[in-house]
């Protein structure tokens, strides 16, 4: 196995850990989204998601650990890459003209995957915590899963945070999901203009979605009957 | 018709040596519209020279963008603000009177500054030295055509071979990664029958050697593409990235250097 982590040390090798992973985390949050889409459906519609979710928990728990080793990977290797591609540049130059040949978002990926990094470990500590392991008010017990979303969702400091890292994320995917297919080796003038397009697409798709819960349920959730 | 001379602000990046600080030194010139970028700075140093002082070190060579030993960043951009083009081939019609140019080396841990300008590219001499040949029998030349190759892929071959390794990529990318560089080298010899016998060796000295060097690894930025003299395509880093992956999970050997 040696010969493995020479491979996965190396820049090239580090870069297609980052997208092996980011593709993981691609699939991923098209899963997350269309499941908490049922929140939109009221209570029981989410509540029975997530008690459905309950009834494969062994299978979850599996996913969660892939899951888990994916965003450790991806965090670990982006930020090594991010201290190694420093050090490429010990003297900046006093004049930057990289806003005329390449995107915002290609520039600030190591930036906006931290904003992403902060909402994660939030994210986890209020819902993942608290839908699975320890909740102060009971509420997951009595499977009232939708009520933590939405007692969540009137602290105006956490939509905030909220909104933020999601459109943090919407940049993030948008460079992102075309770096996937340019590492993997896959850059064909016929179908690369399309793979951009698609993740130009996927990332709108991501931050309105995500962007969209909080919103509703701060602004114009008036309660459930 | 007589065009009047360009009076521009220049901010030079000024080093003694590699050990030493550098800092910008500001110069009033005034150039025709017709001299090359290159030029103006000839008659600056005639001028510095005249004066006892010491001129501004810069390097160039062919001075028709084939050789690819000059090398500047004019206001942020590897060989100038204009594209496809080596800073020789950059002439000062293409700057405003008054302009102010800032004038800096390429910046890369890979390429130190020898002095002023001037920086130190052997980490590609090394680079090629890895990998970048092809085995052939000694003997009576070969047949030119010998070896039936596909107008598209010979075309593409030598767009990859276009490089003139001036180090622009390096200097562009954020990283100062030399993967299109790097890239071009390998996808030259991979797309060619002659190429095939070391292709998967030569990816992996060549990305080894890379890696040596303190080059920074590919965002995927494409900055490169843009700022490159001769328009080398991204697409030849993504051929090198799925050469080097399958490289390393069929070969049977370990390939050091």
């Amino acid at each position: 196995m040696g010969w493995f982590f020479k491979f996965t040390n190396s820049s090239v090798g580090k870069k297609l850990v980052m997208a092996v992973t980011g593709s993981f985390l691609i699939i991923f949050l098209i899963v997350h989204l269309i499941g908490n889409i049922t929140l939109f459906f009221g209570p029981d519609a989410f509540n029975g998601y997530v008690s459905a979710l309950d009834v494969v928990k062994p299978l979850i728990r599996v996913v969660e650990l892939v899951l888990l080793a994916a965003f450790v990977l991806h965090i670990y290797d982006g930020f090594v890459l991010w201290l190694e591609n420093r050090r490429a540049r010990p003297v900046n130059y006093k004049v930057n003209a990289s806003s005329e040949n390449s995107t915002f978002t290609s520039r600030w990926m190591f930036w906006l995957g931290s904003v992403i990094f902060i909402f994660l470990v939030l994210h986890l500590a209020t819902f993942f915590w608290r839908f699975n392991f320890y909740d102060p008010s009971g509420l997951a017990n009595n499977h009232l899963y939708f009520n933590i979303v939405v007692n969540f969702f009137q602290i105006w400091w956490y939509v905030a945070l909220y909104i933020v890292a999601v459109i943090a994320l919407g940049f993030h995917l948008h460079h992102g999901f075309q770096s996937v297919f340019q590492t993997f080796g896959w850059n064909h003038k016929k179908y690369f203009p399309l793979i951009k397009k698609i993740g130009t697409l996927y990332a709108i798709v991501m931050a309105v979605g995500f962007a969209s819960m909080p919103i509703y349920f701060f602004f114009f959730y008036g309660g459930s009957q | 018709m007589e065009e009047k001379n360009l009076k521009l602000k220049l901010k030079i990046w000024r080093q003694k040596n590699s050990k030493s600080v550098g800092s910008f030194v500001d110069y009033d010139v005034q150039v025709s519209p017709d001299a090359s970028f290159l030029e103006m700075l000839d008659e600056l140093n005639n001028s510095l020279e005249a004066n006892g002082e010491e001129p501004i070190h810069f390097e160039s060579d062919c001075r028709e963008g084939i050789c690819g030993t000059c090398g500047l960043v004019i206001n942020g951009h590897p060989h100038g603000p204009l594209q496809k083009i080596a800073t020789c081939q950059l002439h000062m019609r293409n700057f405003k009177d008054g302009e102010t140019l800032w004038v800096e080396p390429f910046r890369a841990k890979a390429f130190p500054v020898i002095k002023d300008l001037m920086v130190d590219r052997s980490g590609f001499d090394k680079i090629l030295e890895a990998g970048g040949y092809v085995s052939v029998n000694t003997g009576g030349a070969p047949d030119a055509n010998l070896i039936p190759i596909p107008k598209d892929i010979a075309s593409e071959a030598f767009d990859a071979a276009a490089c003139i390794g001036c180090g622009a990529c390096v200097a562009a990318c954020k990283n100062a990664s030399a993967m299109l560089f790097t890239s071009a080298k390998v996808s030259q010899y991979a797309l060619l029958p002659q190429g095939q016998q070391e292709r998967y060796r030569r990816v992996q000295k060549m990305i080894a050697v890379m890696d040596e060097l303190g080059f920074g690894s590919c965002t995927n930025t494409y900055a490169c593409e843009a700022e490159c003299p001769k328009g080398i395509s991204v697409t030849n880093i993504a051929r090198m990235n799925r050469d080097f992956a399958s490289a390393k999970f069929k070969s049977k050997e370990e390939v050091e250097v």
